[in-house]
């Protein structure tokens, strides 16, 4: 755990309350999905809030973008998405952010910068890489961060995105959340290495590995990627290890890995770890954090509430957004 | 009027259209500094330097999701394949991308882009080089599918594409490059959706779009001289599809052939011929025919090649067919 006192306490405050806002959020999603409010593909990103906070923080989304794939629902909070609307989208309604026509995977919100929400493994990396391509075309300063798992690193997609980021110096940084399993299958089993980071090296990409389970590690690691892309347009390849509670979705009861590992993970959470330092460095109380906690909670159940009530599309929709 | 080539009547609209619009660039393999596979490009990297006509490493699904994400924010990437043939490794980009971005997000996305390349069969290229893959690319929502057949149209269309705030998927054809026709100086624009009728007539109705449009010409003199009047209309986009032309028509024939170079199973050919028989049915005088490729890869072979192919002679026996001239 880096140290708390480098950082300023409203900063390490906006990074717990967001970090606990998805963790519940997430919790009533997998609550409403028992309920059969939510259907479909539904992957939870608890166990990974310090990826997506920590390094979404380093951002100016006045400037900057944010892609990811299918297990978005923690990236689009974090870009500021509001949490009704992202809850109405689980639930197929017409003010989800994308009129209940996306879905779990599909979380959008273009006036925050977060640009999807892909359901191919790996799909979205070569578009990530075109908002980059535009950023370097009109000279502007901002980076976009394209966020995949460790299942998506070994498609041709990744790949052929390095080579192009690299040969036209483009301002992107590829964050490889490795959560150790591809759906079901261990990483180890199915990469030629096991670091991750050096992937972009064959392009002469730098790549780092990171604790992804400490959100103010995350931070510095894409703070310091962010400026090379800035000032040198410099491409960048961060791994951030990090591990998922639940299974790959809804439907994947995880029996391929034992209760030992996810305990020994659950000590190293990202909200607990980071509670625990701001309680020893006396940044936090126990009062401070039930306060923050209590309104993450009233958040979910609002967000829930709201999408409970808010009216499923009208048929007519259908035909609408196809084309411009 | 000047006459010019199918390739120069593509160029000078990518050419005129970067000059009007900053936004559009031109990106594919070899299209910069070798001028384009097709020549298609000659002069635009001079003209507008590396910054607006650049070349890509042999990566097609690379370069497609990067025009995908450049076109998302603002851009207006004019993406070359070198042939269709090619686009297959691009497939998901298009697919899963291009055409669904603005379903999925609600309509917060506008991806304004053109794929353009040669499409169709040329020659002694065979299975994988000869292929007309029109249908894989109509067959979905959310893309706009064109296909022009002449110098004048391909221009006009052209530039339609560009302008146009939708992904479209513009096909040219190797052997239609060298073509010659009337484009004139001053600029115009063809909206999409609308077909046109190349040669009126009153007996029979001949379909098509794309290459096999001159070869229903030439079918149509062939008629003419045994004393058929035939109509040929050529569709000129595939999505839209301008229905309305193809049944005033074929409600005058009441005969209908649909000349599509693709495979006959499921394509734009076939389906097109299904709209005909439903909605014309009370006015059809026969069967409506569909001349196609045969429905086997392209061989190498040049008498096998040909003979895969729609032709003349093919069309001719299919408007005799449905005049009930032959047996």
């Amino acid at each position: 755990m880096k140290n708390v006192k480098d950082f300023d306490r409203p900063f390490l405050i906006k990074l717990l309350e967001d970090m606990l806002l998805i963790r519940r959020f997430e919790e009533k999603s997998a609550q409403m999905y028992g309920l059969q409010k939510i259907g479909g593909f539904c992957h939870l990103y608890i166990g990974q809030e310090a990826v997506a906070v920590g390094s979404i923080a380093a951002l100016d989304l006045k400037k900057d973008y944010v892609l990811t794939a299918y297990r978005d629902h923690g990236h689009a909070l974090a870009c500021g998405m509001s949490s009704r609307s992202a809850m109405a989208e689980l639930y197929g309604k017409i003010d989800g952010c994308s009129r209940g026509k996306g879905g779990s995977m599909h979380l959008f919100d273009v006036a925050n910068h977060m640009y999807g929400g892909n359901g191919i493994v790996g799909g979205h990396i070569p578009v990530a890489t075109g908002v980059a391509f535009k950023i370097r075309y009109n000279e502007e300063e901002g980076v976009v961060l394209c966020y995949f798992g460790d299942g998506a690193i070994h498609q041709g997609a990744f790949h052929e995105s390095l080579n192009l980021a690299k040969i036209w110096n483009l301002p992107i940084i590829y964050i490889c959340e490795n959560n150790q399993y591809g759906m079901g299958t261990d990483f180890r089993r199915v990469s030629s290495v096991h670091d991750l980071s050096i992937m972009g090296q064959s392009y002469g990409i730098p790549g780092k590995m990171v604790n992804g389970m400490d959100v103010l590690s995350v931070f510095e690691a894409t703070a310091e990627a962010v400026r090379q892309a800035r000032e040198q347009q410099l491409p960048s390849l961060l791994e951030f290890q990090t591990y998922r509670y639940k299974g790959h979705s809804m439907s994947d009861p995880a029996k391929y890995r034992t209760r030992d590992e996810l305990d020994s993970y659950r000590q190293q959470d990202p909200i607990l770890i980071l509670k625990q330092a701001m309680f020893d460095a006396e940044l936090l109380t126990e009062d401070d954090y039930e306060q923050m906690d209590q309104a993450s909670r009233k958040a979910a159940d609002d967000a829930a509430d709201f999408a409970e009530n808010s009216p499923e599309p009208a048929l007519e929709t259908l035909y609408e957004d196809i084309l411009a | 009027m000047p006459v010019i080539t199918y390739r120069e009547a593509v160029r000078q609209a990518i050419d005129e259209e970067m000059a009007r619009d900053e936004r559009v660039f031109l990106i594919g393999e070899e299209v910069a500094q070798y001028n384009g596979a097709y020549k298609v490009s000659q002069g635009l990297l001079d003209k507008y330097g590396e910054k607006r006509v650049i070349d890509t490493p042999i990566t097609e699904e690379g370069f497609t999701g990067v025009g995908i994400g450049a076109a998302m924010v603002g851009l207006r990437p004019v993406v070359e394949w070198m042939t269709y043939n090619f686009s297959l490794m691009a497939f998901d980009q298009v697919i899963n991308n291009a055409a669904k971005m603005r379903y999925m997000s609600g309509g917060q996305i506008s991806l304004p882009i053109v794929f353009r390349g040669p499409n169709g069969p040329a020659e002694y290229l065979s299975a994988q080089h000869s292929q007309a893959l029109q249908s894989l690319f109509a067959h979905v929502p959310g893309l706009k599918v064109v296909a022009p057949a002449t110098p004048y149209d391909a221009k006009g269309l052209l530039k339609t594409a560009i302008r146009d705030d939708n992904p479209v998927l513009f096909l040219e054809a190797e052997l239609m490059y060298a073509w010659k026709g009337e484009v004139p100086d001053e600029e115009y624009l063809i909206p999409f959706g609308q077909a046109d009728i190349k040669r009126s007539g009153k007996d029979v109705t001949l379909i098509s779009f794309s290459k096999p449009v001159r070869i229903a010409g030439e079918a149509a003199d062939v008629l003419e001289k045994q004393g058929i009047d035939a109509e040929v209309i050529d569709l000129r986009s595939i999505r839209p599809l301008d229905e309305k032309t193809v049944y005033e028509s074929v409600r005058k024939t009441n005969r209908c052939v649909v000349i599509d170079e693709a495979w006959p199973f499921a394509s734009v050919g076939s389906h097109v011929a299904w709209l005909v028989s439903r909605n014309c049915f009370d006015l059809l005088d026969a069967p409506v025919e569909l001349v196609s490729s045969e429905d086997v890869p392209m061989p190498y072979n040049h008498t096998l090649e040909l003979a895969v192919q729609p032709s003349v002679d093919k069309i001719v026996a299919a408007a005799r067919k449905v005049l009930y001239l032959d047996k």
